[in-house]
């Protein structure tokens, strides 16, 4: 698929006329195979060769340039769930175990931009973890940051497996256990003082705990929306879903005609109030923290604040691209912005 | 010539003992040239050392380098089009990784190297929708998150060089700083017929208008020297221009002046030309910068403004030469040498506009002023009316500094 070459790169090699990208366009809604590369999207026209006021299109607002190789993949992290290593105890309950290591980590914000954090496991967002109700949870918690930290689970759980008042040293360990409850989208994140920076530093990931019935089949994926201080102000550069600002933009998450889509989206943006999730050419059902089975709303956007999460289960009977973004349009446009690319069944 | 090598002269020993031939310094057995390179060499050695090896440990810290980018102008040469032309005045080079204008990511081509090293420039070229008579800010993101922003005050095409521009900046330039030094000189019948005492009430008042001039050039040049990127030291160029000048210009009056550099009265005018013309030099930079950046409009008051404030300047030209009979050619040449650098500036600041360039020249204009107002106390001192305390002249020099105060309300924005 030649079309599927263009790179942002070159948006402002002018060398490709309006009508290759047309064309480029009508290619971009063949097949499913093309995973990973930059597809051209009729939507996304590109700018023509004399720019001028009314001229700019959603492939202007745009970062530059790509990730540097090795860096982590938002496109892999948005459908990776770890569900730990499992076993039964002698009483027949599922056991998972799962290790959380912290360590400090420059990761990539947006291409080119680095950012000082603290991660679990090297990430931001940490890993997915995924249960089902009622199973053993055993987190192995090792710290090999430069500060204190810890993980706070949330759900159901003894006081002493919360992590808000056992700090663990640098080069310390310890072992949170406890039973997944109750079935939903949960967080977890550090919550050692001062809690505002170990959030904003990177330390948080999303938990999953599947009702013992399961959800019906669908194409899952995680969506963290978090934000970045760059030069700590106390302000946010760069907006994202899964760290990295712009990336599902530029990498279209592609869904099928008429399949169920399932997204988990939890809001760990520091410093802003809110933060929201709005789909295009489609309404959600929203299940306010996953934790009823029965629709909360059927709507297009929902707005989170910090800590708070959904799960928002969708069905596209239109191929094409359609965007999804924060319903701020500041957030939107530092980073926080992606397409759908709905494909029609083979013929 | 120094003479502290010489032992204490008795006490009464006459003054001209210390002229006495300074006894021969101990002299080894290196050549001069030796002595004087020995240290340059080794200072030489000791650099090619560092940049071989690498600096000692000490000088190594695990802090993240110190970022400084300067925006020095941003241009909107075409509607959806901007230009960011940028500097590194910092001690490390610096990676600008994103754009965002107004808050927004935005595509942008870089001429050169995302890697600016140091004193290095660049242009930004971003294809963004600015609006017509609106603010605008432009943040580059570096590579380490840093953020460093500039503002477009108000949208409007940037001036590009043709003909247009080329006359509407030297018609700014002839309004504000040719035609009222022009008009300023034909007081010259006037203070040629006045008395005595009046030319030295009209010689305090040139002096009370420098003197604001002067502090005026001085201010301008330390509030500029604010935006020139550190690496080149801003401060340091005011300090350069406010001394230099001065001392140049007693050298040169050495070299040209007669005995102990005393000036003819024509000479005093040609320095107070040559003074008050750096001065409207980077007036006229300003003027440029400000109207190519849509800070100023050029309206009727704006005009009247400068008329009136810079109508003073030919006077002050013409007061030292009351008593004279200057040629009209010279009076031309010293309404001029006053006069069009307004234009000159006015230009430069309208197309390429430079903190450091306008520190400079407001900096030398403030050092030529400083002479001009000295060369006038001397003046004052082989004139036999009471010197600058006479209560006219007070009242001159008082009258000439609110002049320029109450024409300068018209032209403050």
């Amino acid at each position: 698929m030649a079309a599927n070459k263009k790179d942002p790169e070159d948006i402002l090699d002018r060398s490709l006329t309006r009508r290759d990208l047309l064309r480029a366009g009508a290619l971009g809604t063949v097949g499913l195979a093309a995973g990973g590369s930059v597809l051209a999207i009729p939507g996304l026209g590109q700018s023509s060769a004399a720019p001028a006021q009314d001229q700019a299109t959603h492939h202007d607002m745009m970062t530059v340039g790509k990730l540097a190789p090795g860096s982590f993949d938002p496109g892999a992290f948005l459908t990776h769930f770890d569900t730990g290593n499992v076993s039964r105890l002698p009483s027949g309950q599922v056991l998972r175990e799962f290790e959380l290591v912290a360590e400090d980590r420059e990761i990539e914000v947006a291409p080119g931009v680095f950012y000082p954090a603290w991660t679990y496991n090297g990430q931001v967002p940490g890993p997915t973890i995924r249960c089902t109700e009622g199973d053993r949870l055993r987190v192995r918690f090792v710290n090999r940051g430069s500060h204190a930290h810890s993980i706070h689970f949330h759900g159901i759980h003894p006081s002493g497996m919360d992590g808000a008042f056992e700090p663990v040293r640098r080069g310390e360990s310890f072992v949170y256990e406890f039973d997944a409850e109750p079935f939903g989208l949960h967080l977890y994140h550090c919550h050692t003082v001062p809690i505002k920076r170990h959030i904003h530093k990177g330390l948080y990931g999303a938990f999953i705990i599947d009702p013992k019935a399961g959800r019906p089949p669908a194409r899952e994926m995680v969506m963290v929306m978090n934000g970045f201080d760059t030069n700590f102000d106390n302000e946010n550069e760069i907006y994202a879903v899964n760290t990295v600002a712009f990336h599902y933009q530029k990498y279209p998450i592609q869904v099928r005609q008429g399949e169920l889509v399932r997204v988990y989206v939890v809001n760990v943006t520091e410093f802003d109030l809110l933060n929201s999730f709005h789909i295009h050419g489609n309404l959600f059902r929203l299940y306010r923290t996953g934790t009823d089975l029965t629709r909360y709303e059927w709507t297009d956007v929902v707005a989170l604040c910090q800590g708070e999460r959904a799960v928002l289960e969708f069905t596209y009977n239109h191929p094409g691209p359609f965007m999804f973004h924060a319903h701020q349009s500041e957030f939107a446009e530092l980073g926080w912005s992606g397409v759908f690319l709905v494909q029609a069944p083979h013929v | 010539m120094s003479n502290v090598e010489l032992p204490a002269p008795p006490e009464n020993t006459s003054v001209k003992t210390s002229r006495a031939k300074p006894p021969v310094r101990p002299h080894g057995g290196l050549p001069l040239w030796f002595k004087g390179l020995a240290p340059l060499v080794l200072l030489a050695g000791l650099v090619a050392l560092f940049l071989k090896v690498g600096p000692v440990g000490v000088f190594r810290q695990s802090f993240p380098p110190v970022e400084v980018l300067t925006i020095e102008r941003i241009r909107l040469p075409a509607h959806g089009v901007m230009e960011v032309q940028i500097v590194n005045g910092g001690p490390e080079p610096v990676t600008v990784a994103q754009v965002m204008v107004d808050d927004a990511n935005w595509v942008h081509r870089v001429d050169g190297s995302r890697t600016i090293e140091r004193l290095e420039h660049r242009t930004i070229t971003i294809p963004y929708p600015w609006v017509e008579g609106e603010p605008h800010t432009v943040s580059l993101v570096t590579s380490t998150g840093l953020t460093f922003t500039g503002e477009v005050t108000v949208a409007t095409l940037s001036p590009a060089v043709d003909a247009r521009y080329l006359t509407t900046f030297a018609l700014l330039g002839v309004y504000a700083g040719v035609i009222p030094v022009f008009i300023g000189l034909l007081w010259l019948p006037f203070v040629r017929a006045v008395s005595r005492r009046w030319i030295d009430f009209f010689l305090s008042l040139t002096m009370g208008l420098l003197v604001f001039l002067g502090v005026d050039a001085l201010v301008e040049a330390a509030e500029t020297s604010a935006l020139v990127p550190g690496a080149f030291q801003g401060s340091s160029l005011v300090l350069l221009g406010l001394l230099g000048t001065p001392l140049i210009l007693a050298a040169l009056g050495h070299w040209r002046g007669g005995r102990r550099g005393e000036r003819s009265p024509l000479q005093v005018a040609a320095l107070i030309a040559l003074g008050i013309g750096l001065h409207n030099l980077g007036e006229g930079l300003a003027i440029g910068t400000s109207y190519a950046t849509g800070e100023i409009a050029l309206g009727t008051f704006l005009v009247i403004g400068f008329l009136l404030h810079n109508t003073t300047e030919g006077l002050g030209i013409v007061t030292p030469l009351a008593d004279q009979r200057p040629r009209f050619r010279s009076l031309i040449l010293l309404g001029a040498l006053a006069g069009v650098p307004t234009v000159i500036g006015a230009w430069i600041g309208g197309f390429t506009y430079s903190p450091l360039w306008t520190t400079l020249f407001f900096a030398i204009g403030a050092g030529a002023i400083a002479t001009v107002v000295y060369e006038l106390w001397r003046l004052f001192g082989r004139r036999a009316t009471g010197g600058l305390t006479a209560p006219l002249n007070v009242a001159g020099f008082l009258l000439g500094m609110v002049i320029m105060y109450a024409t300068g309300l018209l032209v403050t924005a």
